[in-house]
């Protein structure tokens, strides 16, 4: 088998429809369901979540507050932060560390349902123009975010940060700002591929230096079975990160994606007609790492 | 040889490397330099826009507003609103429009202590002290009050009446006979809820909030106020005073605090009659004799 014709065609023959679009329905479930959640208020009454994603109350007890606004807030040299702000921090900073800095960009953002489609199309047109990037515009980017800050002692870049906008916009209402996630959109469809949540989002590359250390990771554990489509290269946000491990066998790369640029969406899991990628924990010895040192102690003993 | 084109790979890489890192230096830059041009211009609050009690001054508000809408929530009579893109009032930030929604001054202060960061200065417990503006009298040739009608709406409305807007009565040179209730508003009470604005009977208000720095004069640091001194010290700091004497002849005072001259009858000259004292002023009516009075008494 060398490269698709259909992409995810063979994923379905061999694993079934919802096999091969699992983690992808999970993962739509999560971004809208989180959404609900906040819009349940607003429009039934019921308050489980409430404020929008840069700051915001569970249950009306538990606070939460995005690290990435708040580190903004400390650049501005702001200090006499309340507590609730720096424990709701805390609380988002563990849960990202644990399950996956980018995890916020595929399960939790609204603009990824924006930039997906985007995507989408791009393929579906056969649009192959983009401009070139440097890999890691965004890390500049979220330099220059805390660098403005820090100079004009307001946090800038929320004046204009596309992402608390939109859903700022959804919970609260928006008119204008429409047109900025219009702009992202058409942005990605026709300027770069994938060009704002992989190339420029400053929010992307902060939670990618959190994923850096987080447990949770995507696991190519039984990447001898590769048979070379190429279909979650083509799928992956971030497919750079990918040949490096599916190929790394004889170089002793192992087996797990331990890049911060991961997203843990899991679309390489579903696509994936082979069954080679699964989440699992970067420290996992199990199965293949562990059948490969089983074969090696074999080998040795039959020498 | 092979020295050189070994070497000449690594320096393309390094001259790759560093035009790339240049260009997106570049670009990145503008765009900062952009976003904080834009926050400087995004800044300046439109005057009607009232940020919520307890918000803290302009700039400490923008370092820490998370633009999360927990106040709005928790607003009871829905005034709050989270500023559009392109609004006159910093993205995403709560305000209200005194107007149409004014702040109803709730005794616990709901939006205050729901904000995370202290945006909303949690150390405010009581809503009378409260300074999210200063209600002033704007316009008195439209102000009804002015033109000598009974109106008094923003002060009956103000929470805080008699203290924060009291009436103070003048007379209607116009009538010569009807007093003009004249709304008067102390920066001392009034926490700028903006009941009074939106109260106002006319078509445009003419008791608007504003907010503190455009509302307030200041006096320079270097006035003293002499009374006060004098009360406070319970006397007279400088020479004490003396009483001016005006020069009058004998039996004739004047009084500083309306009733003008005053001739004591036992000592009085031989003018019994104010007006006959006024014709027999002692000062000559030519003032370049007053002046030149000196020069001829040395002469």
């Amino acid at each position: 088998m060398a490269r698709y014709t259909v992409l995810g065609a063979e994923a379905i023959r061999k694993k079934g429809w919802w096999q091969a679009h699992k983690w992808l329905i999970l993962r739509r479930l999560s971004q809208i369901g989180i959404l609900l959640l906040f819009m349940l208020g607003p429009w039934a009454g019921i308050w489980i979540l409430k404020g929008n994603l840069s700051s915001s109350l569970l249950f009306d007890v538990v606070p939460m507050t995005d690290p990435f606004v708040f580190l903004q807030m400390l650049a501005t040299g702001y200090s006499t932060i309340a507590t609730e702000a720096i424990t709701g921090a805390l609380i988002i900073l563990a849960f990202y560390l644990l399950f996956g800095g980018r995890l916020f960009c595929s399960w939790v953002c609204p603009v990824n349902l924006v930039t997906d489609a985007a995507f989408w199309l791009r393929r579906r047109l056969g649009i192959k123009t983009g401009a070139n990037f440097l890999r890691n515009t965004k890390y500049w980017m979220l330099g220059m975010v805390l660098l403005v800050a820090a100079v004009s002692g307001v946090m800038a870049y929320e004046l204009v940060n596309p992402v608390s906008m939109l859903h700022r916009g959804i919970i609260f209402g928006m008119g204008v700002g429409w047109l900025v996630i219009a702009g992202i959109f058409l942005f990605d469809l026709f300027v770069a591929k994938r060009g704002w949540c992989t190339n420029l989002c400053p929010m992307g590359a902060f939670y990618g230096l959190l994923g850096k250390v987080s447990p949770i990771r995507v696991r190519a554990d039984d990447r001898s079975k590769c048979d070379d489509c190429a279909e979650c290269f083509v799928v992956c946000p971030e497919p750079q990160i990918i040949p490096a491990i599916l190929k790394g066998e004889e170089k002793g790369i192992p087996p797990v994606i331990l890049s911060g640029e991961c997203t843990n969406c899991g679309r390489c899991i579903d696509i994936c007609g082979e069954d080679v990628f699964h989440f699992g924990l970067r420290f996992d010895q199990s199965k293949a790492a562990l059948s490969k040192q089983e074969m090696n102690a074999a080998a040795l003993k039959q020498q | 040889m092979s020295n050189s084109t070994s070497k000449k790979p690594a320096s393309k890489g390094r001259r790759r490397f560093l035009i790339d890192s240049a260009r997106t230096a570049c670009g990145v830059g503008l765009l900062g330099l952009g976003i904080g041009i834009y926050s400087k211009s995004a800044s300046s609050m439109a005057p009607m826009a009232i940020r919520p009690p307890g918000a803290l001054d302009e700039a400490d508000f923008l370092a820490s507003c998370t633009r999360c809408g927990l106040c709005v929530r928790d607003c009871p009579y829905n005034i709050l609103k989270l500023a559009d893109v392109g609004d006159d009032v910093p993205t995403g930030t709560p305000y209200f429009m005194a107007r149409t929604d004014p702040c109803e001054m709730c005794e616990d202060i709901p939006c205050i202590p729901v904000c995370p960061t202290g945006a909303l200065d949690h150390k405010l417990t009581d809503i009378n002290e409260a300074r999210m503006g200063l209600a002033v009298v704007v316009d008195q040739e439209t102000c009804i009050a002015f033109l000598g009608l009974r109106c008094e709406v923003c002060f009956n409305v103000c929470p805080i009446r008699g203290d924060a807007i009291t009436l103070d009565y003048r007379h209607n040179e116009r009538s010569g006979k009807h007093a003009l209730f004249i709304p008067i508003v102390h920066s001392d009470a009034c926490t700028g809820c903006g009941l009074c604005e939106r109260a106002c009977i006319l078509d445009e208000a003419a008791i608007k909030i504003f907010p503190m720095h455009l509302a307030k004069g200041e006096l320079g640091k270097h006035y003293r106020l002499g009374w006060e001194k004098k009360d406070e010290a319970g006397g007279s700091l400088v020479t004490p005073d003396q009483e001016h004497r005006y020069n009058l002849p004998e039996g004739v005072r004047y009084d500083h605090t309306g009733e003008g001259l005053i001739f004591d009858q036992a000592n009085a000259p031989a003018m019994t009659t104010p007006d006959a004292a006024m014709q027999e002023t002692p000062f000559s009516s030519n003032p370049l004799d007053t002046l030149k009075k000196g020069i001829q008494e040395a002469d």
